[in-house]
């Protein structure tokens, strides 16, 4: 048996095909710019392309002065979250066959956070809200010298799900609570909270759970569920949120 | 010169002790809504459907229902629960359409006095409400106080 060989070399029409799309982008450069104004441009791509590889190749190809985040490019450092045709979204998870490419696709900044330039917004509100909820452990125990703290299979799968945030903050501006004054901790902080408050190796649960009753706090949800969909983990926001809710009435996690 | 804040001081007051209002202005909206469905289907029912139905409604059968207390009662219950219910509700979309400022107060200031003045005078109004009062002149009355 000779090695198998492709018979037929691939012809040119073989070739995968790639489209022309038209992104249009919310431009602001506060140099220049007093209001943000959309721009268009057109950019060779394969359906197996990401939002992420358009916006590189206008970066590097037709206007270098293009400002955007992003760090790793595959979805876990939670830097590319912008608005995509008006839904929040990592820019590194869309992929262009998951498109309409025969309209523009539109790409802006994620809304109720201040924007700098772009793409780009000031996360500080964001991070602030997020530090308010103490997203660290505090056990009042020390852990058996040379041991891990046990939990069990159950235990940890209580909070599983809110573990998986990247805090991209695609959640928080996906909420139209958030966007009326920005004073509402917004779903990620509520998430990162919850990871904590049903931690069995975690004892500060009351505390965090009084920084939540607040009147900023849980009670300004009103379940539009915008945050589960907008989450590029596939957390299921809305339903921590109602968890963290029931914690409160209960006075225990 | 400044200091540097010590670590973990929150950036919010610490929430005040005590009773929270806006987790049992949360916990009264879905328990008023839940008794409102009974109440207001039951309400519709009775009035709209039993009996000779819508045709039954005349200013008799109002009067009728308001010798009741069983019915004085449950529609005082419709009155609070419902214009707390929707004041509350108006107040949650003034919270989330303005800014903390004069106009978010007077907004709020108008919608408590709205639903006070409406609980107050219909909660007087089916507890004192008599179809044939004593001195009125005849031609006024109801044709079924003669009797």
């Amino acid at each position: 048996m000779s090695t198998a060989t492709l018979e037929h070399p691939p012809a040119e029409a073989d070739a995968i095909q790639s489209f022309t799309v038209t992104f249009l982008i919310r431009r602001f450069d506060p140099d220049v710019d007093t209001e943000p104004r959309w721009q268009d441009f057109d950019v060779e791509m394969y359906a197996t392309d990401r939002v992420l590889d358009a916006l590189h190749k206008i970066k590097w190809e037709q206007d270098g002065s293009l400002t955007f985040r992003r760090s790793c490019a595959h979805g876990i450092c939670g830097s590319d979250a912008m608005r995509i045709n008006g839904r929040n979204r990592l820019a590194c998870k869309t992929l262009i066959k998951d498109l309409d490419i025969s309209k523009p696709i539109y790409v802006e900044a994620i809304k109720g956070l201040p924007l700098e330039k772009d793409l780009i917004v000031d996360m500080e509100p964001f991070f602030a809200s997020y530090r308010e909820v103490q997203p660290f452990l505090q056990a009042n125990t020390a852990a058996e010298p040379g041991k891990e703290r046990v939990q069990s299979v159950a235990q940890r799968a209580i909070f599983d799900d809110t573990t998986k945030c990247i805090l991209c903050a695609a959640c928080t501006s996906s909420c139209p609570v958030f966007w009326t004054d920005g004073q509402y901790f917004g779903p990620a902080a509520i998430v990162n909270a919850h990871r904590f408050i049903f931690d069995s190796r975690d004892d500060e649960a009351k505390v965090r759970l009084d920084i939540l009753n607040d009147k900023e706090g849980v009670w300004r949800c009103r379940t539009t569920f915008n945050c589960t969909e907008a989450c590029p983990r596939g957390i299921e926001v809305t339903k921590a949120i109602a968890e963290v809710k029931q914690a409160i009435m209960r006075g225990r996690p | 010169m400044t200091t540097i804040e010590a670590p973990r001081t929150p950036v919010r007051p610490a929430p005040k002790r005590g009773v929270n209002l806006e987790k049992w202005g949360w916990i009264y909206m879905r328990v008023s809504g839940v008794v409102l469905i009974v109440l207001i289907f039951t309400h519709l029912f009775v009035n709209l459907m039993l009996g000779d139905g819508v045709k039954a409604i005349d200013f008799g059968f109002v009067g009728g229902k308001w010798a009741d207390p069983f019915w004085q009662w449950w529609d005082v219950a419709m009155l609070w629960l419902a214009l707390i219910h929707g004041a509350n509700g108006m107040r949650t979309i003034v919270n989330d359409y303005t800014k903390p400022g004069t106009a978010q107060k007077l907004l709020k200031l108008a919608l408590f006095l709205a639903a006070a003045v409406l609980i107050v005078l219909g909660t007087l109004v089916v507890f004192t409400f008599d179809p044939c009062p004593a001195g009125a002149p005849a031609d006024l009355l109801p044709s079924f106080c003669a009797a």
